[in-house]
Formats: structure tokens, sequence, C-alpha cells
């Protein structure tokens, strides 16, 4: 056990924190993903190698040597500084590593720096009506006309689709292949005629996700990355990366300082909730589980770092850090009672009304990016080696 | 960086799980449970030269020198194998209170002997914990009088006993006045007594008029116990998997079907953090003081909720198999139980973390 980063790092972390005393002020708050003062701050963060650290420079990166370490320390000083960090979204977390492993030099050229300068926004078109867990089994067709794609179909739970110049888009091009083969991964632009987007209210009734429509929308043909067919391997080659940032347990290290303070100041007929030995108890249980998957994060980071296999310990951080979330939050509002109910423009809201809000934005994210159920599949599976369950055919109709 | 188990804790894991699966199957923990005359001396005896018995005594008086997260290591691979052996006692609590609380002369007279296996202490501090009906021991002058619940070891040749005042002693297992009751108990891998004392000529540690450092022994013993609750319950999941791959009902696996699946997936789920917390909180012991006693807490806790889980989950996987004495999952289901009591239950323990964080009522 060495849970020292070391000399060298000691060093950038004080680099990291001279810059945000220097610059942090100028830090913008608020504002979307496309404001003039958001992408000032990209800006000078590429500059300085806070954001886009590892990408080549000329493809508008800073072109730092890959370091687990050193992207760690970013994020962990940001943090603690409440300061924003570098531009996030499916574009930069998703297409671009996409782009950099599987794109043409030229695809690579005329998307990655504006995507990563924030002039270029990405939206990400994987999930359908009838294709969720079984996302393979989609069938937003796109079919060869001349040199164009011809697109028809659907899309859903595309979160930035209104804000978004392009799509990365997952689309059925060879019908006749097995579904895992018959898929391929076309880029187009979201002003493209026949695209409908509708906003879709979810249950905190924000419309943080769209559902957006096809009709003919035609596509140049070399839009497409990598192959025709290969479409669901380039998506999968990312999807893991995904999957390893919801539930992030620093995140909820923060919200369970916010919920112990919360616990002091709530009052039920003059007494503290901290001074109810249930809800107490609660808590303790809550930070016990917190701990762990704050430790088990560290684990998952040295086996990366020394290339050691620790599979287990990071299949599972989806399924434990999604579900504790929700568990915290849902704590914070037995903690409230009746004001844990308050919500929208209330005048009794606690910190913002948040409570109400991640308590249901998380059972949101124990359903997306792999449900829990499915997650509980790859750990099975890929984790222990039991096997899949035999397939069932469709009852034919009699 | 490195957050996990050195090379060496891992070929320490290695030579002593292989040492306890070639001399305690299960058929020598049943010898030991089913008959209160066996005893587990060869074993120990044999770990003992593995470097078991001595893996917290310092060189000099002829252990190995290590720390409390290899002892959390050892541990693991114990309660793995349900192994019938008086680690927690004699080779973490006893060594923990001579080293931190006695005296140089203390150390050379015990410490030695402890490493090299000869010596069996067993633990009668479960008082600092919490006492129950009348127990309680008083000390007068040098002599101890009182009784002392859930002592373990009945075959120790000296006990490690807390006074009412939560200060140490050791006392030679042959005294005049000492006199032990059974107290049968679920866990057959474990034997406990009650002993009685009346005016027991006792040696004082007298580094333990100090309470942190008996706190210090209590965290020790919880974390030791937790991860002994973690090779449990990471053994409950293997046979659980196992068992599944080769039942077949209604034409497959049961390991084929979902609902098997998912509990198993279930179980994993829970340990691999668990794991995570317990390795820290043994590093903690040795190296991070600030942070030892919270996280010795969560981890004591934390594990005792992982391990019941597992028991029970595992056990229903085996279906009716799971409740015979026939598969013998008992004992593990036992075993665990028995961590979670000792020492303090998970509501009174994590009660300790809050305090630890001045988050009870002033």
């Amino acid at each position: 056990m060495d849970l020292s980063y070391g000399p060298e790092y000691d060093e950038y972390r004080q680099q990291v924190r001279t810059f945000l005393k220097e610059h942090g002020r100028d830090a913008p708050r608020g504002g979307t993903i496309t404001s003039a003062p958001v992408k000032e701050w990209q800006s000078l963060l590429i500059e300085h190698g806070y954001a886009a650290r590892t990408i080549p420079k000329e493809y508008g990166g800073y072109g730092g040597e890959p370091d687990l370490l050193k992207g760690r320390i970013i994020g962990e000083e940001f943090a603690r500084a409440q300061i924003p960090s570098g531009l996030g979204g499916q574009g930069i977390s998703m297409l671009v590593p996409t782009l950099l492993e599987l794109g043409t030099e030229e695809q690579k050229r005329k998307f990655i720096p504006p995507t990563l300068s924030g002039e270029m926004v990405w939206c990400q078109g994987y999930s359908e009506p009838n294709a969720g867990s079984d996302l393979a089994s989609l069938r937003t067709s796109a079919v060869l006309d001349g040199d164009e794609w011809v697109i028809n179909g659907s899309k859903i739970w595309t979160s930035t689709a209104h804000l978004a110049d392009w799509i990365f888009c997952l689309v059925r091009t060879e019908p006749d292949a097995p579904k895992h083969h018959g898929i391929s991964f076309l880029l187009f632009r979201m002003d493209s005629p026949g695209i409908e987007i509708q906003p879709l209210v979810d249950m905190t009734l924000a419309p943080n996700f769209n559902e957006v429509f096809f009709t003919d929308v035609r596509v140049p043909h070399h839009q497409i990355v990598g192959k025709r067919g290969e479409g669901w391997q380039i998506a999968n080659a990312v999807l893991g990366h995904e999957r390893d940032s919801l539930g992030d347990p620093n995140a909820t290290l923060a919200r369970l300082e916010r919920l112990i303070q919360l616990m002091k100041i709530e009052t039920v007929d003059g007494q503290r909730a901290i001074d109810n030995p249930t809800f107490r108890d609660r808590l303790m249980r809550v930070q016990a589980r917190v701990m762990s998957l704050r430790f088990n994060d560290l684990r998952v980071l040295s086996s990366r770092l020394n290339q050691t296999d620790d599979r287990l310990a990071r299949m599972i951080s989806k399924l434990q850090g999604t579900e504790l979330r929700h568990e915290l939050e849902g704590l914070a509002i037995d903690v409230m009672g009746e004001y844990g109910l308050m919500y929208g423009g209330s005048e009794f809201l606690r910190d913002g009304g948040s409570w109400q809000q991640q308590y249901m934005y998380f059972l949101g994210l124990i359903i997306g990016g792999g449900t829990s159920q499915i997650q509980k599949n790859i750990i099975s599976e890929r984790g222990l080696g039991m096997p899949r369950e035999p397939r069932v055919e469709k009852a034919e109709a009699n | 960086m490195e957050f996990g188990l050195s090379e060496l804790q891992l070929s320490l894991q290695d030579s002593v799980s292989k040492f306890i699966e070639e001399k305690c199957p299960l058929d020598k923990v049943r010898e030991f449970a089913g008959d209160p005359e066996s005893d587990s001396a060869d074993l120990w005896s044999g770990l003992a030269e593995l470097g078991v018995a001595g893996l917290i005594v310092p060189e000099v008086h002829g252990g190995i020198g290590l720390g409390l997260l290899d002892a959390v290591a050892i541990s693991e691979c114990l309660g793995y194998g349900v192994a019938p052996v008086p680690f927690l006692a004699t080779g973490v609590l006893a060594p923990y209170a001579l080293l931190n609380a006695g005296t140089e002369s203390q150390q050379t007279e015990i410490l030695g002997s402890i490493a090299s296996g000869e010596t069996t202490i067993g633990a009668a501090i479960s008082e600092l914990t919490g006492s129950r009906g009348d127990a309680g021991v008083r000390c007068e002058t040098d002599r101890l009088t009182g009784k002392a619940m859930f002592v373990t070891d009945p075959d120790a040749d000296r006990f490690l006993i807390a006074d009412d005042s939560r200060r140490l002693y050791i006392v030679d297992a042959n005294s005049d006045g000492l006199t032990r009751k059974d107290m049968p108990q679920v866990d057959r891998t474990r034997r406990l007594i009650a002993l009685e004392l009346d005016q027991v000529k006792a040696d004082l540690l007298p580094g333990s008029e100090n309470a942190e450092v008996v706190q210090g022994l209590v965290d020790a013993g919880r974390v030791v116990l937790a991860a002994d609750t973690l090779g449990a319950s990471q053994s409950m999941l293997d046979q659980a998997v196992a068992y599944a791959m080769q039942r077949e009902q209604f034409d497959r696996v049961i390991a084929s079907f979902q609902a098997v699946k998912h509990m198993c997936a279930e179980m994993a789920a829970e340990i691999e953090p668990a794991r995570s917390l317990l390795w820290y909180a043994g590093y903690a012991l040795d190296a991070v003081p600030d942070e030892a006693h919270l996280t010795a807490c969560h981890a004591k806790a934390h594990l005792s909720e992982v391990g019941t889980f597992v028991a029970r989950t595992s056990t229903v996987v085996h279906g009716g198999m799971g409740f015979t004495d026939l598969l013998g999952l008992h004992y593990w289901f036992k075993r665990i139980g028995f961590n979670r009591q000792f020492l303090g239950g998970p509501e009174r323990v994590r009660e300790e973390a809050a305090a630890a964080q001045n988050l009870t009522a002033a």
C-alpha cells in the first residue's frame, strides 16, 4: 500500500493550484456550453494542459503524454477549488476518443479541433424506443442511394439534441447481417432536412432529454467512421468509459458532506436530525458505503496504473455508485420529512431543491448507461464466469 | 501509487491458503467443531512455522515484524477456510497489547514464545465493548476479581484480561482462583468460555493506562475480525458459483438462470468495495493514526452487514443443500455471525463511528 503519488506529481499538483489561484476568478459561472466565456475558459485550459491534455496538438489538444495520475490530480484540484473544469459532453468524452482511434486523418482534422474548442456541439444517437438494454437490435436504417445515405427512424434519450450541431449515430446498414454486424457509425449535421427534435420531459420535470425523428435524411456516404457493419464494435470501444463516470464516488462524498450539514440544521419538534439515533445510524451506514466506493475507486486507479487485472472492482462501480447515490439523496428527503416534498418554486426548498431533483435523476442513472440488471448480467457472466441465459425464440402465432 | 496488497502480502496469503487447503479440509473443521476434546495445536504450530503466529511480533523477539495490514491479509485466508486457530487473540490482540502497553521485560518474556507457537493467549476483553449482566473485573493491588465473558481460546496458556477501568493484564491460565465456564455457541470453529476470577494474581501492562492504546487494541481486533468475514464471504460466493455451475434443474445448470446469476452478482458487488474499505482500514491502523479508529469502526460494521447478506444469499443459492449439515456451508454462515457480534455489533460500532466525528448529541 503506497498512497503517495510521488514528488513529481506533488510538484504538478502545486502547478495546478497556482494556475487555479491566478485564473480561478476568470472561470465562467453558469452559462450554456455554447457561451463565449465558456469557450474562452476552455481555450485557456487547453493551452495549459488542463483540458484535452493527451490529444495531439495538430488536432487542437495540448499534446501531453497519457498520464492517469495527472488527469486525476486535475480533477481533484478543480473539484477542491469548486472551479469548473474543461468542457465535457458526449462529443468530447465519447466521439473524440473514437475518432482518434478509428477515424480517418481527414475526419480527425475536420471534427476534433472544433469539438475540443466548443465550436462544434454533438449529440449521441444510440438508444431507440425499441432498442434499450438490447441496443444492438436498433432499427433506424440507412440505405445507400447514389453517394448518399438515406436515414429513417428515431432515437431517444438524446440529451443535447436541441443544442447540437452534429450527431454521431448508430444506424442499420446491413439488414441481412447478424444484428451485431449490421450497424454502421455515421456522423451528420443536426440541421439536415428531415430531422425533427421533440423534448422529452423526465420525472424531474426538466427537459433533460429529447426524441429525434429522421425522415429521409440524406448524408454524404463518406461521413462514416470505420467500415460498414462495424458500428457496434466502434461504439463499444468507448461505451465502457461512459459507465465509469456514472456515480463518481468523489461527487457522492461531496453530497454526503452536504447531507451531514443538513442533518445538523434540520429539526422536527426541535430535535436535530443528527440527534435522532435512527437517522444517525442510516447516515453511518451510507458513510461506510461511500468510503468503500472511494477506496474501491483508488484501487481501480491503482490497477490501471500498475496494469494488474482487477476487473471485478471496476465492474461493480456503475451499479454500486448509482444505487448508493440514489439511497443517499433519499435519506436526505427522509431527514427533511414534509419539507423533503417541496419542489419547483417552493419557498421551503433546502439546497435549492437539489435533494429531490438528484433523488429522481439518479433513479434515471440506475436505468441509463446499462441498467442495474444489465450490470448484474455483466458481473455474473464476465466477472464470475456464469453462462448466459439460453435464447428463447418468439412463439409463432397460430 | 499502489492501492492494494504488496507482492509480499500476496505471497504470504498464497502460502497460508495452501497450508489451510491441505491441512484444514472440512473434515478437520468438523472434527474440531464436533469434539470438545479435540484441538488444533497441529494447525497452529504449522502456521507458526509459516510466520503467522509471530506475524506482528518484531524480529528481535523472533517474529517477522509485519503490520496490521499483513494481519488483515492473513485473517482473510483463515476466514476463507473457517480455520479453527487462535489467530485473533494469540496472533494479533496479545502481541498488539504487549507491544503497545507492555514493559520490555514483559515483551521479552512472552513475545518469543508467541512467535514460536509454543504459547497461546486467550482474550478476555469483551467487556471493553460492552458488559453483560454481572460481568466485570476489578483490580485490587495486583489481584483480579470478578467475571469476564465471551473469552476466547479456553485451552490458552495465558489470558489477556481487561478490567473495568479498561486496563490490561496478563494472567497465567494455571493461576489459583481462576475458574472456566463453558459458553457453548453457534460458531463451533471458535470456543468461548466465561472466566471467573477470585483474587487472581495478574501482571498489569502499564501502557494500558493510556486509553488510546486500549482503543487501538479494540480497533485492531475489529479490523481483523472484519477480514475474517471478508474471507468467509468470498468463500461462500465461490461455493455458490461452483454449486450453481453443476446443479441442474429444468434441464439447465441453475447458474444460467438470471435469478441465480443476479444473486451471485449482488454478492460480488457487495464484497469488492468492502475489500477496498478493509484494506484501507488495515493500512490506516499501521500508517494513518488520525483515520484509524473511524475506518476500523466502519470496516467492522460494514463487513458485518456484507457478510450477513452473503451468508444468507449463498445459502439460498445452494437451495435445500445449503440448509444441511452434509454440505457444511453453515460453518461459514456461523463464522460470519460470530464475527458480527464479537467486539461489538454493527449498530453499536456505528454509534462509535458517529461519536468519533462528533455527530452524537453533546
